[in-house]
C-alpha cells in the first residue's frame, strides 16, 4: 500500500527526443494518494499504458523520478516495487488450471498452502469463477480467460497497488458492468490504491473517485467526475467527457462580451478581465450541450438560430442549431419541446467558460 | 420450389493433380503392394503367395537388427536435436543484425546435400587429414569412426545432430518470437523465476512448432540413407547399417523384390503409425476439460 508520485516525469521511445511531439509522456508531476480509487482516462495513443508501465516498473522513465511512499523506486523491477498489473488482453498460463493459474502469484511468494487456498477461492468466488477452478485455462472462453487474468492481479493482498490497463476492453458488455462493480467492492474491501486505465468515460466515472484525463502525453485535469464534466480545465476534456461533447465558438473579446460572426455573448466579468490580461488571440467560448438553453420566442441576450438537424436518442435528443455558420448542439430531455425551424438560444452564465490557448481562464 | 443447379464442372480442375499423384505415389504403391504378395519372375510367371514375404522378413534377424538399430537412432536424435534446439532458439538475439547473422549461420547445414554431409563428415574424422579425426587422436583418444562401432554410431549421431538441429532451432525461434510481449511482463509481474516462464509460457507456446519439429526429424530420421551409406557405408559390421540400407541392399542388391516389397510395407506403416499415435496423443490432450 502506497502513495504514489511522479516527479517531473517524462519519457520517450526514442534515444533523443527533441521536439514535445517525441514524447509519449510529457514532462508532469502527478500524486495518487493511498488507498483510491483513480482512471487514467484518454484517447487511443495518448500515453496512458505508457505511464502506467511505467508506475509498474516495466519500462524505465527517460526522465524524472517515480516515488512510492516518497522513495524513489526508478530502477526497482515490479518485483519490488510489489505491483501488481492486469493487461488489456488475457495472459493465462494455458497449462495450468484455474486454481494454478491463481495461486502463481502467491505460490511465487512462498506463502503457505492454507493461506493460498484462502486468497484463490476469495478472489475465484468475487469473479465468480468458483465452479471453473478445476478447468484448464486454455480451454475457457475469452471473457473467462480475462477473469482469470484480473484474478491473478487482484489476488495478492499485500501489494502497494494495483494497476489495471484496460482490463474491460475485451469482456462482453453486460459482464463489464457486473465486472466494474466487483472491481469497486474489492477496492473497498481490500483498501488498496489501484489505478484503471481506460479510454471510456463510463468506466472511468464507476469506477474512480478521481479521473485524471490524459491527452497528447499529458495529464490535462485531474478531479472527480463531476468537475471534468462541469469544469473542464482543458477543451479537450470538455470534447472528450460527455456525449456529445462540448461547444466550442472561436470568440474575441470586447467590451465585456465574447464576439463572433458580429454577435456578442456576456460573460463573468471577474473571467473577463482574466481573459483579457492573458492577451491570447486564441479564445474559445465553450457550453455543454446539457446547459444551452432553447427558447421559443426571442428574449433579450438570445440568438437567433435556425434548427439543422435533430437526433432521437431514445430517452433525450440532440437538436443541432447552426449560429453564424457554427454549429451548437443542445441536448433536450424525452419530453421538452422539440424545437422546429428558427429558435431562440440563451447560455446562462455559470456554465458558459472561456478557454485561452485550449485552456479555462478561471477567476478564482 | 428451388431448383438447385447442379454444376460439378470445377471437379475437371483436381484431375491434373489426381494424374500427378497417381502416376508419383498410387500406381507404385500398388506395384509393391503387388509385388509383396506375389513371387514375380517375369511378366507371364507370376504366382501369388500370401503372406509368407511378410513372415519371412518379420523372422529375418537382418532386418529386426536394423530395426532395433534405427529406433535407437531415431530416439538418440530426437532427444538430442530436439532439447539442443530449444535451447538454441532460446540463446538467440532476439532482434537486430545478431538475429539476422545467426538466422543465417543456423540455415546453412540445412542447405548442404545430404551425401555431401556424408563425405564431409569423412574426410571431418578422418584421423590422417580430417581436423576433428586428428585433433581427437592427438589429444589421445582411439578415435577411429571406420573400425570401432562405437565411434562411428556417435560420429552419424552427432553429424545429424550438426544437420539438423537448426531446424529445430529455427522453427523454436519463430515460435519464440510470436509470443506476445505481455506474457513475459505478467510473469514478471507475478514474480515468476526463469524456469517458470520457460515451462509455463514459452514451451506450452511452442507445443505446435515442436509438434511439427517431433515429426519431422522423426520420419527424415527414420529414412535416414545417404549420410551414414557416404560416411561409414553402414559399418563396421553392420553397426551403422540403418533400415533403408538394408532394404536397398535386399532390393537392388540381391533383387529379392518380394520381401522387400513386404519389408517396404511394413516400414511405411511403422511411420504412418507411430507418427499418427503421437500426433493423436498430443491433440486429445488438449481436449481434456
Amino acid at each position: 500500500m502506497a502513495e504514489i508520485k511522479l516527479a517531473s516525469l517524462a519519457h520517450s521511445y526514442q534515444t533523443s527526443p527533441s521536439a514535445p511531439e517525441d514524447y509519449a509522456i510529457r514532462q508532469m508531476d502527478h500524486v495518487w494518494e493511498q488507498g483510491g480509487a483513480y482512471a487514467l482516462l484518454g484517447p487511443s495513443g495518448c500515453g496512458k499504458s505508457t505511464l502506467l508501465n511505467i508506475i509498474s516498473g516495466l519500462l524505465i522513465p527517460s526522465s524524472g523520478h517515480v516515488l512510492f511512499d516518497g522513495k524513489e523506486v526508478n530502477h526497482l523491477s515490479p518485483a519490488e516495487r510489489n505491483v501488481a498489473q492486469v493487461f488489456q488482453f488475457p495472459v493465462v498460463y494455458d497449462t495450468m488450471t484455474v486454481y494454478d493459474n491463481l495461486a502463481f502469484p502467491l505460490r511465487n511468494l512462498g506463502k503457505d498452502k492454507a493461506t493460498i487456498d484462502k486468497r484463490v477461492r476469495e478472489i475465484a468466488a468475487a469473479l465468480e469463477l468458483d465452479s471453473d477452478l478445476l478447468r484448464k485455462a486454455n480451454n475457457l472462453s475469452a471473457d473467462d480467460k480475462q477473469k482469470v487474468s484480473m484474478g491473478r492481479g487482484l489476488v495478492r493482498d499485500e501489494v502497494s497497488a494495483i494497476l489495471l490497463d484496460e482490463p474491460l476492453t475485451v469482456i462482453d458488455p453486460s459482464l463489464k458492468w457486473k465486472l466494474r462493480r466487483q472491481l469497486k467492492r474489492l477496492h473497498q474491501q481490500f483498501d488498496i490504491t489501484m489505478v484503471l486505465v481506460t479510454h471510456d468515460q463510463l468506466e472511468a466515472s464507476t469506477f474512480a473517485d478521481k479521473i485524471a484525463l490524459m491527452y497528447q502525453g499529458q495529464i490535462v485535469q485531474n478531479g472527480t467526475p463531476q468537475e471534468l464534466f462541469e469544469q473542464p480545465a482543458h477543451t479537450f476534456v470538455g470534447y472528450f467527457i460527455g456525449s456529445p461533447g462540448m461547444n466550442f465558438i472561436e470568440v474575441s473579446l470586447h467590451d465585456g462580451c465574447a464576439c463572433f460572426a458580429g454577435l456578442s455573448v456576456p460573460v463573468e466579468p471577474a473571467t473577463y478581465d482574466l481573459a483579457v490580461n492573458l492577451g491570447s488571440s486564441n479564445m474559445k467560448l465553450g457550453i455543454r450541450p446539457e446547459f444551452v438553453r432553447l427558447h421559443e420566442q426571442s428574449q433579450a441576450g438570445a440568438l437567433d438560430t435556425l434548427v439543422t438537424n435533430i437526433e432521437d436518442l431514445g430517452s433525450y435528443k440532440i437538436v443541432t442549431v447552426e449560429v453564424a455558420g457554427q454549429p451548437i448542439k443542445a441536448r433536450i430531455e424525452e419530453d421538452d419541446w422539440v424545437p422546429t425551424g428558427r429558435v431562440y438560444l440563451s447560455f446562462p452564465l455559470p456554465w458558459l467558460k472561456l478557454y485561452a490557448d485550449e485552456y479555462l481562464v478561471k477567476a478564482v | 420450389m428451388i431448383v438447385k443447379i447442379k454444376n460439378q464442372k470445377a471437379l475437371w480442375l483436381i484431375l491434373p493433380v489426381f494424374v500427378l499423384v497417381a502416376f508419383s505415389s498410387l500406381i507404385p504403391l500398388m506395384t509393391i503392394v503387388n509385388y509383396s504378395i506375389q513371387d514375380i519372375f517375369d511378366v507371364n510367371n507370376a504366382y501369388y503367395v500370401g503372406t509368407d514375404w511378410f513372415r519371412e522378413v518379420l523372422a529375418d534377424p537382418r532386418l529386426r537388427d536394423s530395426l532395433v538399430r534405427q529406433f535407437g537412432f531415431s530416439a538418440s536424435v530426437l532427444l538430442i536435436e530436439i532439447p539442443l534446439g530449444i535451447g538454441v532458439a532460446l540463446m538467440m538475439p532476439k532482434s537486430g543484425r545478431l538475429a539476422s547473422l545467426c538466422l543465417v549461420v543456423l540455415a546453412v547445414p540445412l542447405l548442404i546435400p545430404w551425401n555431401v554431409v556424408g563425405t564431409i563428415w569423412q574426410i571431418y574424422g578422418r584421423a590422417d587429414i580430417g581436423l576433428m579425426g586428428s585433433a581427437l587422436t592427438s589429444m589421445g583418444f582411439d578415435y577411429n569412426y571406420a573400425s570401432d562401432p562405437v565411434d562411428a554410431w556417435l560420429t552419424v549421431l552427432v553429424m545429424d545432430v550438426w544437420h539438423w538441429t537448426s531446424l529445430v532451432a529455427l522453427l523454436c525461434f519463430s515460435g519464440l518470437r510470436a509470443i506476445p510481449a505481455a506474457y513475459y511482463q505478467a510473469a514478471q509481474i507475478d514474480r515468476a523465476s526463469g524456469w517458470s516462464v520457460f515451462r509455463y509460457i514459452q514451451l506450452p507456446k511452442l507445443k505446435n512448432v515442436l509438434v511439427i519439429a517431433i515429426l519431422l526429424r522423426f520420419m527424415d530420421s527414420f529414412m535416414i540413407y545417404a549420410e551414414p551409406f557416404v560416411l561409414t557405408g553402414g559399418g563396421p559390421g553392420n553397426s551403422t547399417t540403418f533400415l533403408s540400407q538394408t532394404l536397398t541392399k535386399m532390393a537392388i542388391g540381391q533383387f529379392d523384390l518380394g520381401p522387400a516389397a513386404a519389408f517396404s510395407l511394413i516400414y511405411f506403416l511403422i511411420i504412418l503409425a507411430v507418427s499418427y499415435v503421437f500426433f493423436t496423443t498430443i491433440t486429445q490432450m488438449d481436449k481434456e476439460r
